[in-house]
């Protein structure tokens, strides 16, 4: 079997961090990703990122990405595409699909960077074609050139619903309204500002009833709803509409994580079943690490401090990085992990990492009575 | 047409050389090497199978390969992602009938 220091699996905006961090202390570095093309979902990202100067700010995701492969490049990192990892055994042990056929590499280390799913909601009508995932509109139309549809309503005013719905009306579409259940719009003023100015209207305290349609979406209604979630009658709008963008949550790829045995752990802040990880990405499993959105939602620019994060951990636990730069190099980016955090937006992410942590030590405590 | 020819942040797309392919023997057009989904999208198709017990139409959902609701039968294969297949030249693209070869229509003609 071959063997490699540190195999990383996705090369997203996590997986390249972790594999450029890894790579400059000398591991030998792989990446694997199923799709024909790396860069994970930061290609569909055409908005400028938040934050300040040191988590890339005002760059916009697409050349973010470019600059993370560019950057693999130089670091000597092997990314190799069209390979699909379909099983992890002892935690180091990765099985691999390449074309037609399957092949085991052991790891000294390895990096789940797996990212997240989309959720839905179901509504009579939702497995109708037409009704999609809001980040599917933005895979269709940023990354191929295909307008998703014409005529969409958007389901979900957070982060993905408002910057989903700003670039849908970039790429010619049109939007007939944008919905929340809750009252408040979840994601950053300033993109939902720029869908409000377009004269797109917002329906807060509503959800969708149905989606209607002959083997199609041809239209939605939706309705507003009550202080226990419940439909009001006589409050139903109906909007001709061909496509339905469910920009309701992420799930975190934790298929692989499962099947290594990680302890794992339920927080929804972040996104559901998670591994219990320390803060630079170890789980339970001696040597296995998770980094971006496979191991809690959050953002790219996270994700990229997170890959570096389990690089540089993989790295140290393979005595590759002992030397005092490494060490600050780790307070480093622990520190500018928590800055990033630090805004209102972070604090659904510290609040459940301060549970992930008080389930590490009370399971610690359990092992050692 | 719902292919974009140009995009206020990302100027013009880089497309592959346009290739011909069939959807259920009907010849279409695409750009080789962008996912078979949008080049059937771009054509107008939105039904990619039907479900095994109830028939029920079914598209792209994810997009990105992880819900598999967008599978087809491409050049004989069945449950093909065609939201990351990427299009080749002449590839002969099928509407999916449940688990498509034929396995589940038998087994429902059962008893």
């Amino acid at each position: 079997m071959k063997r490699r220091d540190l195999i990383i699996i996705g090369a997203g905006p996590a997986g390249l961090s972790a594999a450029i961090e890894a790579a400059q202390y000398g591991l030998d570095v792989v990446v694997y990703d199923e799709n024909a093309l790396p860069g994970g979902q930061l290609f569909k990202q055409i908005h400028k990122f938040f934050g300040s100067k040191e988590h890339r700010a005002r760059e916009r995701g697409f050349r973010i990405g470019q600059q993370l492969l560019e950057e693999a490049g130089r670091a000597g990192v092997e990314v190799v595409l069209g390979a699909q990892v379909i099983g992890l055994y002892d935690g180091l042990i990765v099985q691999v699909v390449r074309g037609d056929r399957i092949e085991r590499v052991r790891a000294n280390a390895v990096v789940i960077a797996t990212g997240a799913s989309e959720n839905m909601v179901p509504f009579p009508g939702w497995t109708l074609p037409g009704v999609i995932g809001a980040g599917a509109a933005q895979t269709m139309a940023n990354l191929h050139g295909v307008r998703p549809g014409n005529d969409l309503l958007m389901v979900g005013c957070g982060n993905v619903g408002v910057v989903v719905a700003y670039q849908m009306l970039q790429a010619g579409c049109r939007v007939q309204a944008m919905i929340d259940a809750s009252r408040a719009i979840g994601g950053y003023g300033v993109h939902a500002a720029k869908v409000a100015r377009t004269g797109v209207p917002f329906f807060l305290g509503h959800t969708i009833l149905q989606a209607e349609g002959d083997g199609k979406v041809e239209s939605a209604t939706i309705a507003q709803v009550d202080e226990r979630w419940q439909p009001v009658p006589g409050t139903e709008k109906t909007f001709a509409v061909d496509t339905i963008c469910l920009a309701v949550g992420l799930t975190p790829a934790t298929q692989l994580s499962r099947m290594a045995g990680c302890t794992m752990v339920n927080l929804p802040g972040l996104g559901g079943l998670v591994p219990a990880t320390a803060q630079n990405g170890a789980t339970s499993v001696p040597g296995l690490y998770v980094a971006g959105d496979a191991g809690g939602i959050e953002e790219a620019s996270s994700a990229m401090i997170r890959g570096r994060l389990a690089g540089l951990a993989a790295a140290r636990r393979q005595g590759f990085a002992d030397s005092q730069a490494a060490e600050s190099r780790g307070q480093e980016l622990h520190e500018s992990l928590d800055r990033l955090r630090g805004g209102p937006f972070g604090e659904r992410i510290r609040a459940a990492e301060e549970l992930m942590h008080k389930a590490l030590e009370k399971e610690a405590a359990c092992q050692t009575a | 047409m719902n292919r974009l020819a140009e995009h206020p942040v990302l100027g013009t797309y880089e497309r592959g050389r346009r290739v011909t392919f069939t959807f259920d023997g009907e010849p279409m057009e695409g750009f080789e090497g962008e996912p078979i989904a949008a080049a059937l999208r771009a054509a107008g198709v939105l039904t990619h199978r039907y479900t095994a017990k109830n028939k029920e139409p079914r598209g792209v959902f994810c997009a990105i390969g992880r819900c598999t609701d967008c599978v087809m039968v491409v050049n004989g294969k069945p449950n093909v992602r065609t939201c990351v297949e990427p299009l080749c030249e002449g590839m002969a693209i099928r509407t999916q009938h449940g688990l498509g070869n034929g396995a589940v229509a038998e087994k429902e003609e059962r008893p």
